[in-house]
């Protein structure tokens, strides 16, 4: 079957298999891979992206029904050479470890911020619930965000 | 809508309908479900509704779980519904799952299926030849079955407002978006110092219809006090039927099906008693 959708702003087309998930789509037929496909069981949540500007589980939708909607990934995090407050906020508060949970953690660190600029520690933790850290780095994965919060604009930083 | 029941019409049973997918796929994934044809009815933004209607509130079978924890009206009238929805799966999942599909995937540590046993919610449930309402008591027939035909999809929850009333639930779980070890709703509703209506729903515990009759019928008539809500846990806990697995024993799980129908009945008591009823 032919799937069409946008992913980071650019429009792809693809003819795939129906029972391809949206994570083999991203990952193995357009190389991003960044998105991590992790426990396969909506548990884990290494593999987070964005469908119409919210994230979700790609192990467990379907690319089929990723048909026509937008898909952002982590890849689309720095922009013009920029880092995302929350990919610089993992750098200064060393927020990883194996780095297997990352992509994941800053795609739902990105949309929290967006809707809530200043979250607290609690808020954090329950935005991330849905995801594992193996190597148990919650506190500094929590500072990192915490850091972007306060860090809204990454340009002063590399100033 | 008519192009969703078409299609279920004509692949009948060889097909599925997946609205959040995060019950289907992962079934699908252990080849516990192996549908020929899947028809995907996200596209169905009229069934996405959280709503007042009269005397219901209305919830569309495509509603997600986010829409229900973000619904003001939902939480206010019925408590039990944001407790619930707090500790189903995890905020990422309640993004997508869907209050339809949680219930027609019937599984018996299924959180909301507890909250409408006790709640008396109806479903109505089309076809192409139209429309029926189906009680929650009827709605599930067993484990990972439902009334809902092969050629019929759930379209929406309605639950009763009483006013007066106040619910709660409460769940145990070994780490944040897991299944229940267990989980106890109560909804209550007291008039002139005693119990006028008791609803009481169980996930995870084998309790009949998602509920204990025979505790809600101790309690009506009843003032709504310690010594009936400890009667009301002590036969929920001989009631229930649970199964040991790797989420413990199960004189655990009956201890625990007690426990929490009890403090699931003060609390929704207790709010009961803010509502002025």
């Amino acid at each position: 079957m032919q799937v069409t959708m946008t992913v980071n702003g650019n429009e792809v087309t693809a003819t795939i298999e129906p029972r391809l998930l949206l994570v083999h789509f991203i990952r193995d037929h357009l190389l991003l891979r960044g998105t991590h496909w992790g426990c396969d069981t909506s548990n884990c949540g290494t593999c987070v992206l964005w469908m119409d500007g919210e994230p979700v589980k790609s192990c467990t939708v379907l690319a089929a029904m990723a048909n026509g909607r937008e898909i952002r990934t982590v890849e689309d995090l720095e922009r013009g050479g920029v880092l995302d407050p929350v990919q610089q906020g993992f750098i200064e508060e060393h927020g990883l470890q194996c780095g297997f949970c990352t992509p994941g953690m800053m795609m739902t660190a990105r949309w929290l911020l967006d809707h809530n600029p200043d979250p607290s520690e609690e808020e954090i933790r329950e935005a991330i619930s849905g995801q594992i850290c193996r190597c148990t780095g919650y506190k500094n994965i929590v500072s990192a965000i915490r850091w972007a919060a306060e860090h809204p604009s990454t340009t002063e930083v590399n100033a | 809508m008519d192009n969703a029941l078409a299609l279920l019409e004509r692949h009948g049973s060889e097909s599925r309908i997946i609205a959040g997918g995060h019950s289907l796929l992962p079934m699908m994934k252990l080849r516990l479900a192996r549908p020929e044809v899947l028809i995907d009815i996200n596209d169905l933004g009229d069934l996405s509704y959280v709503r007042r209607d009269g005397d219901e509130l209305c919830l569309g079978a495509m509603a997600r779980h986010r829409d229900l924890l973000n619904s003001h009206e939902a939480g206010t009238l019925f408590p039990i519904l944001h407790d619930a929805e707090r500790v189903i799966a995890d905020p990422i999942v309640r993004n997508r799952g869907t209050v339809g599909g949680s219930i027609c995937q019937a599984d018996p540590s299924e959180d909301l299926s507890a909250v409408f046993a006790a709640l008396r919610a109806t479903a109505v449930i089309g076809s192409s030849k139209g429309t029926r309402k189906v009680a929650m008591d009827d709605f599930h027939i067993g484990p990972y079955s439902t009334a809902v035909g092969p050629a019929e999809m759930l379209l929406e929850v309605r639950i009763p407002v009483q006013h007066g009333s106040g619910s709660a639930y409460e769940k145990v779980e070994r780490r944040a978006g897991d299944w229940a070890i267990a989980a106890a709703g109560a909804a209550l509703r007291v008039e002139g110092g005693s119990v006028s209506y008791a609803g009481i729903g169980l996930a995870a515990v084998g309790a009949e219809h998602f509920r204990c009759a025979r505790a809600e019928a101790s309690l009506l008539g009843q003032r709504a006090s310690e010594e009936s809500f400890s009667e009301a846990a002590r036969l929920v806990s001989e009631s229930v039927n649970p199964v040991a697995d790797q989420r413990g024993p199960e004189d655990y799980k009956r201890h625990l099906a007690g426990e929490l129908t009890l403090r699931a009945l003060r609390r929704a008591a207790a709010r009961a008693e803010g509502q002025g009823g």
